[in-house]
């Protein structure tokens, strides 16, 4: 059992990663415009630039 | 042109940049974000424009020497788009820091919930298996030390609500909240130091986690009823046609309509305040009797010979399994997914709660002027005038700011006004055309009096223009009309059993061949504000609860004082303000919409608060007798949060589609119609 003793401060650890990343994106507006991000990604205006 | 709006109040100024938030109508595809932002910022002086494509809202920035808000919201009329300015209130951004709050709360709390329910179900199993006390003991360690930090501050919401509503020596729903966490976090501990089986982290946080899930979409339908201050004289007093009437109605002292509609208006916004959400309603009865009921429980264990421990340990499950998730999350769940459907109808809700009173509503009350008929005046008979004279006809009336000018203007192909055109005031316009004087006007300025003869005034509400270009002329008849599916929609009404009424402030021969022709039998005329609001007082007085739907300055007063109101989103800013809802577009269509989604979103709520209802019938006897184990708390609530929510999501599965919406209201929920 003496695994234990890393095994879950790890998993706890790759829970914190996804809890900060989570409240990163809140905090770079990033739920704003649920709906228009999806159709954003459709757009090709990008494509021109990097051509 | 269009009508010059005066749009000062709407823009924002920052260091020679303006900004101005708009509202904008027929967004549907993709493809409308990259027209919208592409064309205006193709445009010299505007800096940015970003459309957020889930309220339909666009923020423009322009240099302010540059250009004019008009300019602004021409050029997306150019693009194709109809767009109005709206005041984001100054509360909202203090509105959406309290919700990006909430959201980090439950973010933490649901980190926590996962985490711990992970260790809690490794205990729960390692009860089957091998598992040694000392594992199961350092699990609960763990637990305790994830959950106690994430309840410090996913807990915080409830902790204040509570504290707040003890200092002022009342109850609410966060009493109980508060009250069962802590105490269920306490006892754990105490629990586990003594190295018991069971303790309570994961059901704590697990209803932290629910219970901020409910209060996140609470708050985002729930906004607060604007009050109506004295001196709120910054509103445009009403939309006007031409600048010089703005200018006269803001310079008028006492007595004038707009004083008057003030004072009316205080009175029937406090009046109406009084509503209380079905919601509250249950929460007022919820907490005395959770608090009882876990009282009752541990004295009851007492008195039967219990330890002290025990009986604590039954309180407190009871405190955890009366959980308040179907009245804090099915409530405001059916709201969200309501105020979803009603958005996709094309209305926009201004009050958290008008989708409960619009459920209610037996009567509606119409204005006619802009409500039933469009906002603006149209050319009735364009198609049988040469179409060379309506589009010099309607050049010449770019040049000039009255009303009627403006729906002549409308026919305009070629946006070009004639130079050196001279507006006579009460009259007309004139310019030198081709060499030729060309007149368009009153009849009788125009010199065709003889002509308008048979015509003029034969049928209400028209008015008749003259133009006349050497030696054509013209007679144009301009009039409001209705909207296209008006007598369709107030018919559906009717079939459904709505009272319907108009109120117009209008002459009573203007209002009569409207209400012939929608069959509204019950109608009055040449009302002012205070004959508006008596006539609907009397209504509710008779117990009605009643629908306004109107858009002018007049109306704003009768928008707050009937049960619920709505108005179109080209009405004057202070009915808008005081609408409970706004709804966009020429078409009558939203009004039934709107009122066969709030049945059916009603309908789910009481559905809903009955679910709660028997999950407590049955989990409170098996909490008072003791029975409840971590696992049965974290079953039983999880259960009854998630029956909720999907029944809640009903409302938006039948909504969707028109046909079944009108079905719905003229259907099933008939019966419903007085329902409490």
């Amino acid at each position: 059992m003496n695994v234990l003793v890393y095994l879950v401060p790890m998993a706890l650890l790759l829970g914190l990663t996804g809890l900060t990343a989570f409240l990163w994106s809140l905090r770079s507006g990033q739920y704003e415009d649920v709906e228009g991000a999806a159709l954003r990604i459709l757009e090709d205006d990008d494509i021109d630039r990097h051509a | 042109m269009r009508e010059s709006l005066d749009l000062s109040m709407f823009v924002k100024r920052e260091g020679g940049l303006s900004h101005l938030d708009l509202a904008v109508e027929g967004i549907g595809c993709a493809g409308c974000i990259r027209k919208i932002e592409g064309g205006l910022k193709r445009i010299p002086g505007i800096v940015d424009a970003r459309l957020n494509f889930t309220n339909r809202r666009l923020a423009v920035d322009w240099q302010a020497d540059l250009l004019e808000a008009s300019d602004v919201i021409s050029a997306l009329e150019r693009i194709g788009y109809r767009a109005h300015p709206f005041e984001p209130e100054r509360a909202e951004s203090d509105e959406a820091r309290y919700a990006r709050w909430l959201l980090k709360c439950l973010a933490v709390a649901g980190f926590a919930a996962m985490n711990i329910m992970l260790l809690s179900v490794s205990v729960w199993s390692g009860g089957a298996t091998d598992m040694t006390p000392e594992t199961r003991d350092f699990f609960h360690w763990l637990s305790a030390l994830i959950a106690l930090p994430a309840a410090a501050y996913a807990g915080q919401p409830f902790f204040h609500g509570a504290l707040r509503a003890i200092r002022a020596r009342q109850l609410n729903m966060d009493v109980p909240i508060s009250l069962g966490v802590l105490l269920a976090l306490g006892m754990s501990v105490v629990e586990t130091m003594s190295h018991a089986e069971h303790a309570y982290f994961d059901s704590a946080v697990m209803l932290l986690f629910f219970l901020l899930c409910g209060r996140y979409v609470d708050h985002a339908v729930r906004r607060k009823r604007k009050k109506v201050t004295a001196g709120a004289t910054v509103y445009a007093g009403s939309i006007s046609y031409s600048g010089a009437l703005t200018m006269r109605v803001s310079a008028a002292g006492a007595g004038t309509l707009i004083d008057e509609v003030e004072r009316l208006l205080a009175r029937a916004v406090t009046s109406r305040s009084r509503y209380l959400r079905l919601a509250d309603r249950a929460a007022r009865l919820y907490a005395p009797v959770v608090h009882t009921a876990a009282a009752l429980t541990a004295i009851g264990w007492l008195l039967a010979g219990a330890s002290l421990h025990d009986s604590i340990i039954a309180a407190i499950a009871v405190l955890i399994i009366t959980c308040p998730c179907a009245l804090a999350l099915a409530i405001p769940a059916v709201q969200v997914v309501a105020s979803g459907a009603l958005f996709r109808a094309g209305v926009i809700l201004n009050a958290g709660d008008a989708v409960e009173r619009l459920a209610e509503v037996d009567t509606v009350v119409f204005d006619k002027t802009g409500t039933l008929t469009l906002p603006q005046p149209h050319v009735d008979n364009a198609a049988a005038v040469d179409p060379d004279l309506i589009e010099t006809a309607a050049r010449l009336a770019l040049s000039s700011h009255h009303p009627l000018a403006a729906a002549m203007a409308r026919e305009v192909r070629d946006q070009i006004p004639y130079a050196g055109a001279v507006e006579e005031p009460g009259q007309g316009v004139r310019a030198v055309i081709d060499g030729v004087e060309a007149r368009l006007g009153s009849p009788a300025f125009c010199g065709v009096a003889g002509a308008a003869g048979g015509s003029s005034e034969s049928e209400p509400g028209t008015s008749l223009i003259a133009f006349a270009h050497g030696t054509r002329s013209a007679i144009f008849a301009v009039r409001q009309k209705l909207r296209g599916d008006a007598a369709l929609v107030t018919k559906s009404l009717t079939g459904c059993g709505l009272d319907l009424h108009i109120l117009s402030g209008d002459r009573p021969a203007a209002v009569a061949p409207v209400a012939a022709r929608l069959g509204i039998s019950q109608w009055r005329g040449a009302l002012d504000p205070a004959q508006k609001i008596a006539a609907i007082e009397a209504l509710q007085a008779q117990g009605r609860r009643v629908l306004m739907v109107g858009d002018g300055l007049n109306d704003a007063p009768a928008l707050a004082a009937a049960h619920v109101s709505l108005s179109p989103i080209s009405a004057a800013h202070i009915a808008q303000a005081n609408a409970d809802a706004v709804f966009l577009g020429d078409r009558l269509e939203p009004v039934r919409d709107a009122l066969a989604i709030a049945r059916r979103a009603r309908a789910l709520m009481q559905q809903n608060l009955w679910l709660a209802v028997i999950y407590n019938a049955i989990a409170v006897p098996i909490a008072v007798a003791g029975y409840v184990t971590p696992l049965i708390a974290a079953v039983a609530m999880s259960g009854s949060s998630i029956l909720v929510t999907l029944n809640a999501l009903r409302a938006r599965r039948r909504s969707e589609d028109g046909r079944r919406v009108s079905a719905t209201l003229g259907g099933a929920d008939t019966p419903r119609l007085r329902s409490p």
